[in-house]
């Protein structure tokens, strides 16, 4: 697979505390990656090394197959987490002064900055102060300054915090198009459901070290106990229920029927196939829910960082 | 470089778009002014409410000529009277004092004994003006008594004019030191100025990028150090537009109100700083002395002089600025900032101390020559000192000292600076500071 960024094995300490103890990371071209982690786990460290805020005290990282460089500034764009505006500057001026720091011309900049301020219904918000602008709005401004230079790679820290559902849908929505235009995006949250819903890869910082790392669904693949919700509409409620305590690991179902069922979550032993399972049930009376528990991002995330 | 520019021009235009920037430029120069004038002319109304001043003589040696009115004394003979009338006098507040010089012919012992009385406390000039009076009458009655002729005494006065030759052979002027005095003390003074109000300015503006959390944003685009710079160099660019914006506006306000009221600003203003290498001047100034004044002035190395101070002044700003660039960005707040910009500020203050105290007297004694080479203070005592001539390689060995530590205290800022502008919600102290210097930011 092509990777658009590689770290390999970064290490950086500040005082008597290890931030990054020696994470490496593979991120594939054109994806969504998801970085998380608990709070102060070493994600926004690694962010800014990755921006060259700051440097690792070892390992290294290479972007695009090129050593990553000073050069290379222009083509990242970064949202960071602490983000805001000049509050003595119009918006206008200051996303043009911002995006002309990326390297972009006056005149391109103004033209780029046209068009997204049109898409995003902020035009007339130009010379406005930063004061006169709600949260939300600020926060598109910043999106807008993070994506003007069309970066190879950006890297969004918390991009939804601030915002309402609908500015949420909007913003999620721009990222997806911007990876299937070809970016590669870096996505930093806490927000699990959007991880779900964005991210095509992911890696979970605990501590300073990388404790998991991979595509969503072989994580989930992973992470699930093959336990099965079921639910049967069956004359042999007892029977039925006596031989499924019998013969497999059952718990109690922790999920809501319409009709009037049996219903349990099932575990399956490495003996046992779901397929054997559902013949039985068919066996003997109609079956109404039969499906695989999978792990939610956040169960996931939740269980790795508590088995750390 | 593209970057460096743009982030100057920005810091440039926030400054000078800032209202209270523009208010203050304006405006500085008018109260200046009006300061002046104020003085001016409270001065003049104290000068009209002349002192009135009684005499009593009973020595009989006095006359009313030997008492001069002048516009702030006048004198009244009381001698008539008696010295307790006279008391009295002023005791129900119609005169200022009383000056009573007793019965005797023996000026010695009159000397000893002439008493003024009075309720109030007379200036340290009255008195001396009494006694001037005094001493005057009394040495040309001694020198009478002697036989001598006080005409011919008058005329055979001689007043020595000492000229100065330098080696060149030139005549050089007395008034000269007095002129590189005052370059010198302006030079010193204004560098003091403008590091505090434009170093205090860059500090603000780092502390507006971190409050409005803008900086991260910005440092994933330019190094820190590139914005640090950025910012000394365009707050610097500001100052200097306001300085020359005062400097223009001064001369034009005080050139109208010298052409419409008659009265010479220039000089109201210069009497504010009472200096006696001045005074020295007024006494002893002659047309030919002015011309040769003229002459030195010319001849003075105005082009090195110039280059000098650019320099210094420069190099001054730059590094007292990267401290306060960095003081920004350690803190969260301009509260927080006192206690880092006092020992700050702390040289600054000691090299215009002894700039005034010492390198004036002595330009090129041990502590001048000391302290111009000392990086934090060398700005101001060798921008007092160049004036008067300090040899080339003194100069050269400064200013070499003063662009060795400002690149190394450029480069220490802005560490502080790098690590700071991203370190939220924790007060920092000195030890902080010192950690800070050990990471590995960029």
């Amino acid at each position: 697979m092509d990777y658009l960024l590689e770290i390999n094995n970064v290490v950086k300490t500040y005082q008597n505390y290890t931030a990054l103890n020696g994470v490496s990371l593979k991120i594939p071209k054109g994806s969504v990656f998801g970085l998380l982690g608990p709070n102060g786990a070493g994600k926004t460290s690694l962010l800014r090394i990755i921006n060259q805020i700051t440097t690792p005290d070892s390992g290294t990282l290479y972007l695009d197959g090129e050593k990553l460089a000073a050069k290379h500034i222009g083509q990242i764009g970064y949202l960071p987490e602490e983000r805001g505006l000049y509050t003595s500057m119009k918006i206008g001026e200051q996303a043009l002064y911002l995006a002309q720091l990326k390297g972009l011309s006056k005149v391109e900049a103004k033209k780029r900055l046209h068009y997204w301020f049109d898409k995003f219904d902020i035009a007339p918000w130009w010379n406005k102060k930063i004061g006169e602008l709600s949260k939300g709005m600020a926060q598109k401004v910043q999106f807008i300054v993070t994506v003007l230079h069309q970066p190879k790679l950006l890297i969004f820290d918390e991009p939804f915090s601030g915002f309402d559902p609908i500015n949420v849908q909007t913003i999620a929505k721009e990222i997806l198009q911007l990876r299937d235009k070809g970016a590669t995006i870096i996505f930093s949250t806490h927000r699990m459901e959007s991880v779900e819903e964005m991210c095509d890869e992911i890696a979970l910082i605990n501590k300073s070290n990388k404790i998991l790392d991979g595509k969503l669904n072989d994580i989930k693949r992973q992470f699930k106990t093959n336990t099965f919700q079921v639910g049967l509409k069956t004359v042999e409620f007892l029977e039925v229920e006596r031989y499924l305590k019998d013969n497999f690991d059952t718990f109690p179902a922790n999920f809501k029927l319409v009709e009037d069922c049996l219903s349990l979550n099932i575990k399956l032993n490495k003996n046992q196939s779901a397929n054997d399972l559902l013949q039985y049930l068919m066996s003997k009376g109609e079956v109404q829910h039969f499906v695989e528990l999978i792990p939610s991002a956040n169960e996931i995330f939740i269980k790795a960082v508590n088995n750390d | 470089m593209r970057k460096l520019s743009l982030i100057i021009k920005r810091e440039f235009f926030a400054k000078i778009r800032n209202k209270s920037f523009v208010i203050m430029t304006f405006l500085s120069p008018i109260i200046f002014v009006g300061m002046g004038f104020l003085i001016y002319f409270l001065n003049q109304e104290n000068d009209q409410n002349a002192k009135k001043i009684l005499f009593v003589d009973e020595s009989t040696i006095f006359s009313e000529e030997d008492f001069k009115n002048t516009t702030s004394i006048q004198f009244t003979d009381f001698s008539g009277f008696g010295i307790e009338f006279a008391k009295e006098k002023v005791v129900q507040n119609d005169y200022f004092g009383v000056l009573y010089i007793p019965k005797s012919n023996k000026p010695k012992e009159i000397a000893k004994a002439v008493t003024f009385y009075t309720n109030d406390t007379p200036s340290f000039e009255l008195t001396k003006v009494l006694e001037r009076y005094v001493e005057k009458k009394l040495q040309n009655k001694t020198l009478e008594s002697f036989g001598l002729d006080l005409q011919s005494m008058i005329t055979s006065k001689i007043e020595a004019n000492l000229k100065i030759v330098d080696f060149s052979g030139e005549e050089t002027s007395r008034l000269l030191a007095g002129l590189k005095i005052g370059i010198g003390a302006v030079a010193g003074y204004l560098l003091m100025m403008f590091v505090i109000i434009y170093g205090t300015s860059v500090m603000r503006s780092v502390l507006e990028e971190k409050t409005s959390r803008i900086v991260e944003v910005i440092v994933s685009s330019v190094k820190p150090f590139q914005l640090m710079l950025g910012k000394i160099i365009g707050n610097a660019g500001a100052g200097l537009l306001q300085f020359t914006i005062w400097g223009f506006l001064l001369f034009f306000i005080l050139s109208i109100l010298s052409a419409s009221l008659g009265v010479d600003m220039f000089e109201i203003q210069s009497s504010r700083f009472p200096q006696a290498p001045l005074e020295m001047a007024n006494n002893i100034a002659n047309p030919s002395e002015m011309q040769l004044l003229f002459k030195e002035i010319v001849r003075l190395p105005i082009f090195k002089l110039f280059m000098l101070f650019i320099f210094y002044f420069f190099g001054g700003f730059m590094l007292y600025s990267s401290f306060f660039a960095s003081i920004g960005a350690a803190v969260d707040s301009e509260t927080d900032t006192q206690q880092f910009v006092l020992p700050v500020i702390l040289p600054l203050i000691v090299a215009v101390y002894i700039g005034f105290a010492i390198v004036i007297h002595q330009p090129n004694g041990l502590v001048s020559t000391i302290f111009s080479h000392i990086p934090f203070t060398a700005p101001v005592v060798m921008l007092m000192r160049v004036p008067f001539g300090v040899s080339w390689w003194e100069i050269l060995i400064s200013m070499l000292i003063l662009l060795v530590s400002f690149i190394f205290m450029v480069w220490l800022a802005a560490k502080i600076y790098g690590v700071g502008i991203l370190m939220y919600g924790k007060k920092t102290t000195y030890k902080d500071l010192y950690n800070w210097l050990k990471y590995n930011c960029f």
